[in-house]
């Protein structure tokens, strides 16, 4: 029998106790608890383990950019206890062999839950469903379907989705981007993209689809997560949707939050991701749809490119940022600091709630007696400055290069077993 | 100046500058034989299109060469410019390989900016020859070197801007060159083929930008009407219903030319879609400034390269 207190933590913020862990499970909270071994914590705000919807790990298929060993340090370094890699692989995960094997990597390394993410349509191609039944039954046990990178933009494909998926307990996370509003598009419809000769992708994209996905999941009776929002516009068709019973969850990006198409001036694509840096009255509105739950969690997207493929012209480059190891602290920067979410509201939006999306039962857990182990030490003090070649992924295409950011992920716990601390994965 | 990006941001002592140096070497070679200065003895310029522009490029090529430059022409092709050899690694080769200007034509909006970003720790310059959608500098400057020898002046003048204004590099630059000088420019296009947000784009403050969609209205105000190129990848992609209809509503033809005030000149960048984007008969009347606009950008571009190359720091 292992046990170990965690001195001094305080989970959600709140006022510091002893944490005891055997075996994997918290087995007590209190004060002056003791044991052989001790994690100190004073000082540390305990959060459960965060969970991302939304990862690129890139294996299998483009190994130079991150691998399912190097995203998983990442994930752990960032405090993360489960992540949903996105099936647009090479090959891509539209069936139970390629699942299968995200799965395994996942647990033989064992510093994060890695669970695949299976593609809607076969080969992403928005035309046949993929083995969707075949893949929620594999040992990888798949309850979220996405086509992420492309749209399933044609609306009898989405509605058999949505309906199949409901007998398999599942979600479809729509990547919503109508595709014919969006030719050649390299950057937020705006002002700064029209002076800057760049095709605009304009907001009404995303909101026509997410408009329409909500209208379909609420005829068909079935649940479905929109990935990535980006607009104002969609926040308001979300609220809309939520308020009529439609069983709609969303995700937003930190760098959504955080970032503006400000950032396009210098025609850096470190900027470029998909859907693309909006407004600043965007990311205000995301801000405030956050925190008063319209969307629902926060995920990073976490998209690792190869340099070639960012350091070149504008529109060659591929959309795309690292996002695990920095989510905490633009959270931190964008949510706590101005006010607009306390820790619990960070437990909520990183942890809880895309655990409940993804129907994961053992993350997202209370910290409470009983519960599994799975929780993260944050330095709610800490500054840290941002260098993309010191994260742990093989790509360094961070925009928050050379960046001081508050809050620091100092340790992080998978059903009792130290997975990252003080900048260092271990496994 | 290091680097010629764009007008947008070129200040106009500079600008002005690079106008009256165009107009000295056009006096200064006026009726001689041998059109050769010594002036950029001993200096690389590189051409370096990525896209296919022979009245560009040969441009480029003729300043230089008048110039005493040596000029290269890299014909990088539109296949590479897709993966495989980078924009960057070309970029680096070719300053290592003793550019001192690299003249670049891209198809990527930004690309001249990426180039100059990755030749900043060298002494390399960058002239951009065009990026995608985004800028054509040496355009916009000759087309003011010619509305400068048409009407003295633009200050004050009222200048339209014709047709495919979304994809046009040369209405951008011109946008920000011509407001810069004072002029009120006008921008006429259906709606389909004009940026998001024009209206409100910052101008120079000495001018103004506005927005029309009925040339007709605009003809008996203008001072100089400048048309711009339709591809014909447009004419399919439904920004509007036909080159009839385009023709009908935004084409110079010679009624409509006759509603211009007589002093009034037109321009176009070339090369010109006769009876669609303009009537031929315009486009041969005396109004029209379209050779003069040719023989100003091999000066033009003189007077840029004279001003990244020979040495001499930017009084502003
Ligand atoms: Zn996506």
């Amino acid at each position: 029998m292992s046990t170990f207190i965690v001195k001094g933590a305080r989970p959600y913020g709140e006022d510091a106790v002893d944490i005891e862990v055997t075996d994997g499970v918290i087995t007590a909270i209190g004060q002056g608890l003791t044991g052989d071994e001790t994690v100190d914590a004073a000082g540390l705000v305990a959060l459960p383990g965060f969970v991302d919807l939304h990862t690129h790990l890139r294996e299998p298929g483009r190994e130079d950019t991150e691998t399912i060993e190097t995203g998983s340090r990442a994930a752990a370094l960032g405090g993360y206890t489960a992540v949903f890699a996105m099936a647009n692989t090479d090959p891509v995960a539209d069936n139970a062999v390629v699942v299968e094997h995200v799965w395994r990597r996942g647990q033989e390394i064992g510093l994060v839950d890695v669970h695949p993410v299976g593609a809607v349509t076969v080969g992403l191609k928005g035309e046949k469903l993929a083995e969707l039944g075949t893949m929620a039954r594999s040992t990888a046990r798949v309850r979220l379907f996405s086509d992420d990178g492309l749209c399933v933009a044609d609306p009898l494909i989405m509605r058999r989705a949505l309906e199949y998926t409901k007998a398999l307990d599942a979600v479809i996370a729509q990547h919503a981007e109508e595709p014919r509003l969006t030719v050649g598009a390299q950057a937020h419809e705006g002002d700064l993209a029209a002076r800057l000769g760049l095709a605009g992708w304009p907001s009404v994209a995303e909101e026509a689809i997410v408009a329409r996905d909500c209208l379909l999941a609420k005829h068909v009776g079935a649940r479905l997560h929109v990935c990535h929002v980006s607009t104002e516009g969609t926040a308001d068709v979300l609220r809309w949707a939520k308020a009529r019973g439609t069983r709609v969850s969303a995700e937003v990006t930190p760098h959504h939050l955080l970032l503006d198409d400000e950032r396009l001036n210098t025609y850096d694509p470190v900027n470029k991701v998909n859907p693309p840096l909006r407004t600043t009255t965007d990311a205000a509105a995301l801000r405030q749809a956050l925190a008063d739950g319209t969307v629902d969690c926060v995920a990073t997207d976490h998209a690792p490119h190869a340099a070639q493929d960012k350091d070149c012209e504008w529109s060659a480059a591929r959309p795309g940022m690292l996002g695990l190891q920095t989510a905490l602290s633009i959270v931190v920067a964008t949510m706590v600091e101005p006010g607009l979410l306390d820790w619990r509201g960070v437990a909520r939006v990183m942890s809880e709630r895309p655990a409940e999306i993804a129907g994961l039962t053992d993350q997202g857990r209370p910290i409470a007696v009983g519960e599994p182990a799975t929780f993260t030490l944050v330095d709610p003090a800490a500054r840290w400055t941002v260098r993309g070649a010191e994260l742990a992924s093989i790509a360094a295409n961070t925009p928050y290069e050379g960046m001081e950011l508050p809050g620091a992920v100092v340790a992080t716990f998978l059903r009792g077993k130290l997975t990252a601390r003080d900048g260092k994965a271990t496994a | 100046m290091k680097h010629l990006l764009g007008t947008e941001g070129l200040d106009p002592a500079t600008a002005l500058a690079i106008l009256d140096t165009a107009d000295g070497l056009k006096r200064t070679l006026l009726g001689r034989e041998v059109k050769k200065l010594p002036t950029l003895r001993g200096r690389t310029v590189i051409t370096c299109f990525y896209e296919d522009s022979t009245r560009t490029r040969v441009s480029f090529e003729i300043a230089g060469k008048w110039m005493s430059a040596d000029v290269v022409n890299v014909s990088a092709g539109s296949s590479s410019a897709k993966k495989g050899e980078s924009l960057r690694d070309t970029a680096l080769t070719l300053a290592a390989a003793g550019a001192d200007c690299v003249v670049v034509r891209h198809p990527a909006s930004g690309a001249a900016h990426r180039l100059a970003s990755w030749l900043a720790h060298t002494n390399t310059s960058v002239v951009n020859a065009g990026d995608g959608t985004h800028e054509h500098p040496t355009q916009a400057l000759l087309d003011m070197a010619t509305l400068r020898e048409r009407l003295g002046s633009v200050e004050g003048r009222r200048i339209a801007v014709v047709g495919d204004v979304l994809h046009s590099r040369v209405a951008r630059s011109n946008v920000h060159l011509l407001t810069s000088f004072g002029a009120d420019v006008v921008l006429v296009a259906p709606p389909t083929l004009l940026p998001t947000g024009v209206a409100d784009w910052p101008v120079g403050s000495a001018g103004s930008l506005r927005v029309s969609h009925h040339l007709d209205a605009e003809l008996p105000t203008a001072d100089a009407v400048m048309m711009l190129r339709v591809q014909a990848e447009r004419m399919h992609g439904g920004f509007f219903p036909s080159a009839r209809e385009y023709s009908i509503a935004y084409g110079l033809s010679e009624a409509r030319a006759a509603m211009l005030p007589d002093h009034a000149v037109v321009l176009h960048p070339g090369p010109m879609l006769r009876g669609m984007e303009i009537s031929a008969a315009v486009a041969d009347s005396p109004r029209a400034a379209i050779t003069q606009q040719v023989a100003n950008g091999v000066h033009v571009r003189m007077a840029v390269l004279y001003h990244l190359l020979a040495g001499e720091e930017d009084a502003a």
